[in-house]
């Protein structure tokens, strides 16, 4: 195979072996395992990766892993396309797909290209300043298109996400070398422990920076260390994994990955990791230097140069010129003029680095101390940087002692960042450490560590020792109580750092801050210009720091410049706040197996098969999957429920009543506390009687309805609407246990204990009676609104003559797992009468009809009792009730209140839209006087029937009204609601 | 995500609790002896303070008992928590 010219012959980490094809923007690459995008990408000579937010201008590798601002790609295409990924943290796959984001047709040749022309017109708070006429709802299509990202994919993701909930004495973040010193020490003094790491490998930055640690190269004790881990049991190791959060009460979040191969059965595991410690050796991110120019590709921070080298065996350049603000910097050199890249010069914009120039002189390279970069030469890729002693520069569009430097790669090392995102979210306090040029963690939450170079400890010696220290430490607090032994150690180092925020202004060129956003210098003097103190109102209005890079590598500059633009001290300025995510998370993770029917799983009843095998279509109510209607051969839906309709006027229906709650009370006191939770009486309910009831909110508003059955003395069964079981439940415990502990009652709910049928319609005793029972079925001995147990069938069976049709009708609860047996034996001894299954369609106009409101249909959330009729009932009782103080306000005594009432189309073929408004000025179609709530086609009455909340309605039955909806007027009549069988002859039958 | 101990289940994640409000609340009556501010205050009216507050909370999704929860609501710090015929705590800032 042909060796690319920026692949080094030998060395890395890579897997020779095994080549990986691969395509970028539609060209066909090969790389190898081991690789990244990135790292592939650059073996291969492509130099630029993306184009720039705003201006589109040519961008290329700035850095090697999360810190990367340009280098934005998608992988993948249809469903399973991730969008907005830093090439540098994609592992290589086999015939993975990845495309440029923000530019078309490719980032090599870019339509918008030019926009850069346009630079100098659009300046921060560009878009707010000129987008505002007419609106800037007017513009978004056209400027979201040119200043975007990624795309979504096309259609629901197929792939398959975990989470898992663990519990651990020890969270590590970071497997550098403080993070796996630190879970050495936990792991052998005894502590559960999990260690993890965003990278595919183990080590951190000891992958590419060549050091020893205990006397032998740093990557054998690194294998060692791991070896260690994963074979004690009391150690969890995960790589691919990126703590992303802290939350309360010392839970992290984890986003494990589980790579970009095509047979994998997961994808992305969440891990919500709740840690008694935690030691956050997070590493610290290089930044870049703010001079002009600096965003042209072949600019690098100097350690993601190295890591290419050394980690890839990739030439990121063939002469490179370091630019350097930090001892560090020179250790890229050591690193990559053995590897065949000639180092041009070492430019330290320090006056006197000191002896680590020294130590770069005696070694044969050439350094230029006191001298900045004033401008890079090429656009689609660095020529030339020219440098200048920082005197000359001062000393504006001087070009006195300009020295050109021929290269075509610029490292840069302007000092590091220590990660200090999850301390920070983590409520710990930062403090601004001037020798070191970064805020480093201060006074913290209890329980959390920092460690190593997340700590501002930036050398391998230190890294090592406070990592091994935290661990141990850690562990100890846990109740740990093994030897963990002794430190790894490792040489000193020096690593000392000025800050240079940025190059001084020379000329008009502009010096970038914030990579992925396009802000410049300029625009944050523009910022302080405008007076925007707050470092928050600058990052909103210039845009710095924001974006899937967060501005690791450009933070700190832009502090550091509004400091001095701003003459205020860093301290002061302080950071914005750290929020999670540290790194992007795919929603996919965050939704894990919450999606589709699991988001929220319906509820069966025992009946569900039953009415599949009946031809039903299903609906969701109220969280239940339940029948709206039953599907006949050649039939339309409206003419099935007519007929479930006619059936249940005309011969007998069943109706699968199984999701109304129920919930039994006992106890001595279950009729006090009823009587409580009720508005109306349930005290005086005598035994094997029924009672319809109202219970209210203490606001007075209706909450629910339904029957209270009263089966002995001391206990009653209280049947609650299908989707309040919960509520009404959890209600009844609240008060028992928090008002009234005195009460000796208990309360169940029973709802999925006990299926329920309905039996309605004139036929319904004929039916019953036809089934073997030990109850008297004699409308004397087993009149309306009573309740027998007994048997049915042979089976124990509560049945009560209720219904929710106004026909003759029995509910019958059996236990669940009888439901079924007993609907088929119904449907089956039915046949001959006529016997139909009805859904909620049916039930829905028949209640309509009947005048049986629907609580939250026909009652809104400021619906009291008096409203509905229930003034009588009220009236009867003398004791106090939930709710009752507020039905004594002013207000709940308005006449004009919204009551319920019935509304009769004077065409009686119109059925009036449900939300259509009673209006006041028919003329001009003005002033609400209430709504339609139900309304429906009546089969029994052979017209069209409403309800309604009109105000004052009560007293106006007979008004004529307008009722209004969508420029339409239709006449109506304000009538009772009781449309069918006023008398309740039927009922009572 | 706060970590609450149950008193009879001891520590269980937030999502298993339901918050229930500020206590004492005391249901003021008889009605008809009760005030219109008075009632208004008992269903509207809370102290919401900075820092310690008394509330109770319901293991909804474990024994389905309410219990009282001694919550920063700065820092979210629970400092105790109790069943309901302990003595209520003490909070003091």
């Amino acid at each position: 195979m042909r060796m690319s010219a920026h692949r080094l012959e030998s060395g890395g980490r890579i897997d020779r072996g095994r080549p990986l094809a691969f395509a970028f923007d539609g060209r066909r690459y090969e790389g190898f395992a081991g690789d990244t995008l990135a790292s592939a990408l650059l073996a291969n000579g492509v130099r630029i990766l993306g184009r720039s937010f705003k201006l589109h201008r040519p961008r290329g590798i700035l850095g090697a892993w999360g810190e990367e601002p340009n280098a934005i790609v998608q992988i993948g295409t249809g469903e399973t396309t991730v969008p907005n990924l830093k090439a540098t943290q994609v592992e290589l796959a086999e015939a993975l797909e990845a495309r440029s984001v923000n530019c078309w047709p490719s980032a090599r040749s870019d339509v918008f290209a030019f926009l850069k022309m346009f630079g100098p017109l659009m300046p921060a708070g560009f878009y707010y300043k000129t987008f505002k006429w007419p609106s800037w709802h007017w513009f978004e299509p056209t400027v979201r298109r040119a200043a975007g990202l990624g795309v979504a994919p096309t259609g629901a993701d197929p792939d398959r996400y975990e989470e898992r909930h663990e519990h651990c004495d020890v969270l590590v973040v970071g497997a550098g070398p403080a993070g796996l010193a630190a879970a050495l020490a936990a792991t052998r003094a005894g502590a559960r422990t999990v260690l993890a790491d965003d990278r595919p490998v183990l080590g951190g930055a000891l992958q590419w920076e060549e050091k020893t640690v205990d006397e032998r190269p740093a990557l054998e004790w690194v294998g060692e260390v791991e070896g260690e881990l994963r074979a004690a049991s009391n150690a969890r190791v995960l790589t691919r994994t990126t703590a992303f959060g802290c939350y309360d009460h010392h839970l992290v979040a984890l986003a494990e990955r589980f790579g970009e191969q095509t047979a994998r059965p997961i994808r992305e595991r969440l891990w919500h990791v709740r840690a008694e410690q935690v030691v956050l050796a997070t590493g610290a991110i290089e930044r870049q230097l703010v001079f002009p120019d600096n965003d042209v590709p072949g600019v690098m921070l100097a350690s993601a140069a190295r890591n290419y080298a050394v980690q890839y065996a990739v030439r990121p350049g063939r002469r490179a010129v370091l630019v350097t603000s930090t001892d560090s910097g020179y250790d890229a050199a050591e690193s990559l003029k053995p590897r065949g890249i000639a180092i041009e010069a070492i430019v330290d914009t320090r006056m006197d680095p000191g002896e680590v120039a020294a130590r770069a002189r005696r070694a044969g390279f050439a350094v230029r101390a006191g001298y900045v970069p004033v401008r890079v030469h090429g656009t689609r890729a660095v020529r030339a940087i020219d440098i200048q002693p920082l005197a000359e520069t001062l000393r504006a569009h001087s070009t006195g002692s300009l020295l050109r430097l021929e290269c075509d790669l610029v490292c840069v090392s302007g000092g590091w960042t220590p990660s200090v995102h999850l301390f920070s979210q983590a409520r710990g306090q930062l403090r601004y450490d001037a020798e070191r040029a970064a805020f480093v963690p201060g006074s913290g939450p209890k329980g959390f560590q920092c460690a190593g170079s997340a700590a501002g400890q930036f050398a391998l010696r230190e890294c090592l020792t406070d990592g091994f220290a935290a661990g141990r430490k850690a562990a100890k607090a846990t109740g740990a109580r093994s030897d963990a032994g002794i430190s790894p150690i490792a040489a000193p180092e020096r690593t000392a750092v000025a800050p240079f925020w940025a190059a001084p202004r020379h000329d008009h060129r502009k010096a970038w801050v914030d990579l992925q956003n396009d802000v410049t210098r300029a625009d944050l003097e523009l910022a302080a210009r405008e007076n925007l103190r707050s470092v928050e109102h600058v990052k909103r209005y210039t845009t710095t720091g924001m974006a899937v890079d967060q501005g690791k590598t450009s933070n700190m500059n832009a502090l550091g410049i509004l400091s001095d633009l701003t003459k205020t001290p860093i301290p002061q300025i302080g950071t914005t706040t750290f929020r999670p995510p540290y790194d992007p998370v795919t929603l996919g993770t965050l939704a894990a197996r919450h999606v589709g029917p699991l988001y929220r799983p319906l509820r069966r009843t025992p009946l569900d098969s039953q009415h599949s095998d009946q031809g039903a279509c299903f609906e969701d109510f109220g969280g239940w999957r339940r029948a709206a209607w039953y599907t006949s051969h050649g039939q339309s839906r409206e003419e099935c429920i007519r007929a479930e309709k006619r059936a249940a006027r005309g011969a007998v229906s069943l109706f699968d009543g199984s999701p109304l709650g129920k919930i039994e009370v006992r106890g001595p006191d279950a009729a006090v506390f009823l009587n409580r939770m009720y508005c109306n009486s349930m005290k005086t309910l005598p035994v094997g009687r029924v009672r319809y009831g109202i219970m209210l909110s203490e606001h007075g508003v209706i909450l629910d309805d339904g029957v209270c059955l009263r089966l002995a003395e001391d206990h009653f069964l209280v049947s609650t609407t299908s989707g309040g079981a919960d509520r009404i439940f959890s209600g009844f415990e609240e008060w028992l246990q928090c008002e009234w502990p005195d009460l000796r009652v208990l309360a169940t709910n029973v709802t999925c204990a006990w299926g329920n049928i309905a039996i309605a319609g004139p036929r319904a005793r004929e039916l019953l009676s036809l089934l073997s029972t030990d109850v008297d079925l004699d409308p004397k001995a087993f009149p309306h609104l009573s309740v027998r147990c007994g048997r049915l069938e042979n089976v124990p069976a509560r049945i009560a003559r209720v219904g929710f049709t106004g026909e003759l009708s029995f509910e019958i609860n059996v236990a669940a797992g009888y439901t079924a047996a007993l609907w088929e034996r119904l449907l089956e001894r039915g046949a001959p009468l006529g016997v139909r299954p009805i859904g909620i369609e049916a039930l829905q106009d028949l209640r309509t009809e009947k005048g049986y409101l629907h609580v939250g249909t026909d009652t809104d959330g400021r619906t009291l009792p008096t409203d509905i009729g229930m003034g009588e009932a009220l009236a009867k009782k003398s004791e106090d009730f939930v709710g009752r103080r507020s039905l004594e306000r002013a207000e709940a005594k308005r006449p004009d209140r919204l009551q319920l009432v019935g509304l009769s189309a004077d065409d009686p073929g119109t059925v009036l839209p449900v939300g259509a408004h009673v209006v006041a000025d028919p003329k001009a179609r003005l002033g609400s006087q209430g709504y339609v709530t139900s309304s429906c086609m009546s089969e029994a009455l052979g017209r069209t029937v409403a309800l309604g909340l009109v105000q004052g309605g009560r007293s106006r039955h007979g008004e004529s009204v307008a009722i209004y909806c969508n420029g339409r007027l239709w006449p109506a009549h304000i009538v009772s609601p009781q449309w069918y069988d006023p008398k309740g002859e039927r009922l009572n039958a | 995500m706060l970590r609450i101990s149950c008193p009879w289940c001891g520590p269980r994640d937030e999502p298993e609790f339901r918050w229930g409000g500020e206590v004492p609340v005391l249901r003021p009556g008889p009605p008809e002896a009760v005030s219109d501010s008075a009632w208004a205050q008992y269903l509207f009216v809370r102290d919401n303070p900075k820092g310690w507050v008394r509330e109770r909370w319901v293991h909804a999704f474990g024994c389905r008992q309410w219990l009282i929860v001694v919550r920063n609501t700065v820092t979210h710090e629970i400092r105790a928590t109790a069943r309901l015929t302990e003595p209520l705590p003490e909070v003091t800032p």
